[in-house]
């Protein structure tokens, strides 16, 4: 997910051939508070005029208690980009309130209540203590993100590579998004010239369970596909158990060995995530 | 419609345009002074957006200096909203 600042229009425009799988179009921290109205209008226009590819298009919109995020909401459910991501999510009650205000946006446009996702940003210790009310508090609610540098801030410590304290919270929101299956988007690594640490963190984000991470300059993107998509030897060995399986099935048997290892369910539904991952599909 | 303020939009980026807005005194008209990286190939374009965004918003009596660095049609669109509408409403922030 790579963050684009919603008042840059270079950076709007191309955002779509960097090759990231979403774009997060930012009108939040990445706005100076007297170009909140520019970025706002600046997004609206471009969202539906540019060719984003295969991106998803997110857009961050300030916090309801600003006196921008109700004009955000106007501005851009209208234009139903895949997903609005909130900032600073504390409890699940907030978040449903502002369901609500979306759905009544959208009733006044004629448009459906099941396009457009919401993806709740855990940014402080109250909302990394409320994150599985947040996570499962409405059907909407599709993917959970922690922000490292706001929690990092409200926590009153200072981010350090070794990511020490924001730990528990990256984890503990893993285990909320997990529990209600939904995506959960590792926080920036914002050494844009450290490659090497990039890839160290990227490997421990995918480690204990984010399915992503976002970026803020699109060299990083490569790095992080490298890190999470599967290898082609993962995806051989996720071919051969998948295939097995259903060989298996056909004759009534659950569980069976490949070259000596036992291959039960959890490690078939692995196997078939792999597959998903790369886009393979094998026939029953 | 007529401006209440003097307002600015855009920056002097590439890709972008910078927009001043006067007032001017009333049956006055508008008077728009255009500067483009592109004024060869896309200046009536260029003209005629601006147009059309001022019929839109019924503006007269209006004074527009636009300085264009190659902005995209959407991003010309956008910046003259943008300081539209901050010439007719005070910013709030």
């Amino acid at each position: 997910m790579l963050y684009i600042p919603g008042n840059n229009p270079a950076m709007l425009q191309q955002g779509g051939v960097y090759g990231a799988d979403s774009l997060l179009l930012d009108l939040e921290d990445a706005v100076a508070i007297n170009q909140k109205d520019a970025a706002r209008i600046l997004v609206k226009h471009l969202i539906t005029n540019i060719n984003y590819y295969d991106s998803e298009v997110c857009v961050r919109i300030n916090h309801l208690s600003t006196p921008f995020g109700k004009a955000d909401l106007e501005a851009i459910v209208p234009l139903q980009p895949h997903a609005i991501r909130y900032p600073k999510t504390e409890t699940a009650k907030e978040l449903l309130e502002l369901i609500d205000m979306i759905e009544e946006i959208e009733n006044r446009h004629n448009l459906a209540h099941n396009k457009m996702e919401i993806h709740a940003m855990i940014e402080t210790a109250m909302g990394v203590q409320n994150v599985f009310e947040i996570a499962g508090c409405h059907i909407r609610v599709g993917a959970i993100t922690i922000g490292g540098q706001d929690l990092t801030a409200d926590m009153n410590i200072i981010y350090t590579p070794d990511g020490a304290g924001i730990d528990f919270a990256r984890k503990r929101i893993v285990m909320a998004a997990k529990a209600h299956h939904i995506d959960v988007i590792d926080t920036v690594f914002v050494d844009i010239n450290d490659e090497e640490g990039l890839r160290r963190e990227t490997e421990y984000s995918k480690k204990i369970g984010f399915t992503g991470k976002a970026v803020i300059n699109p060299r990083q993107i490569d790095i992080i596909h490298e890190v999470y998509n599967p290898t082609e030897d993962e995806i051989r060995r996720a071919y051969r158990i998948v295939k097995e399986f259903y060989k298996n099935k056909e004759a009534g048997i659950g569980v069976f060995a490949i070259d000596g290892k036992m291959i039960d369910a959890p490690i078939v539904t692995r196997a078939q995530y792999v597959l998903e991952l790369a886009g393979v599909s094998v026939g029953e | 419609m007529k401006p209440k303020y003097a307002a600015q939009a855009g920056t002097f980026e590439s890709s972008d345009l910078i927009i001043l807005i006067e007032p001017l005194e009333d049956n006055s008209g508008r008077k728009i002074e255009l500067e483009s990286a592109v004024m060869l190939q896309y200046g009536d374009s260029l003209k005629k957006i601006v147009n059309e965004m001022l019929d839109l918003y019924e503006m007269t009596d209006i004074h527009l200096i636009i300085k264009d660095k190659g902005a995209l049609e959407p991003v010309v669109r956008a910046r003259l909203e943008t300081a539209i509408e901050r010439s007719v409403n005070p910013q709030i922030f």
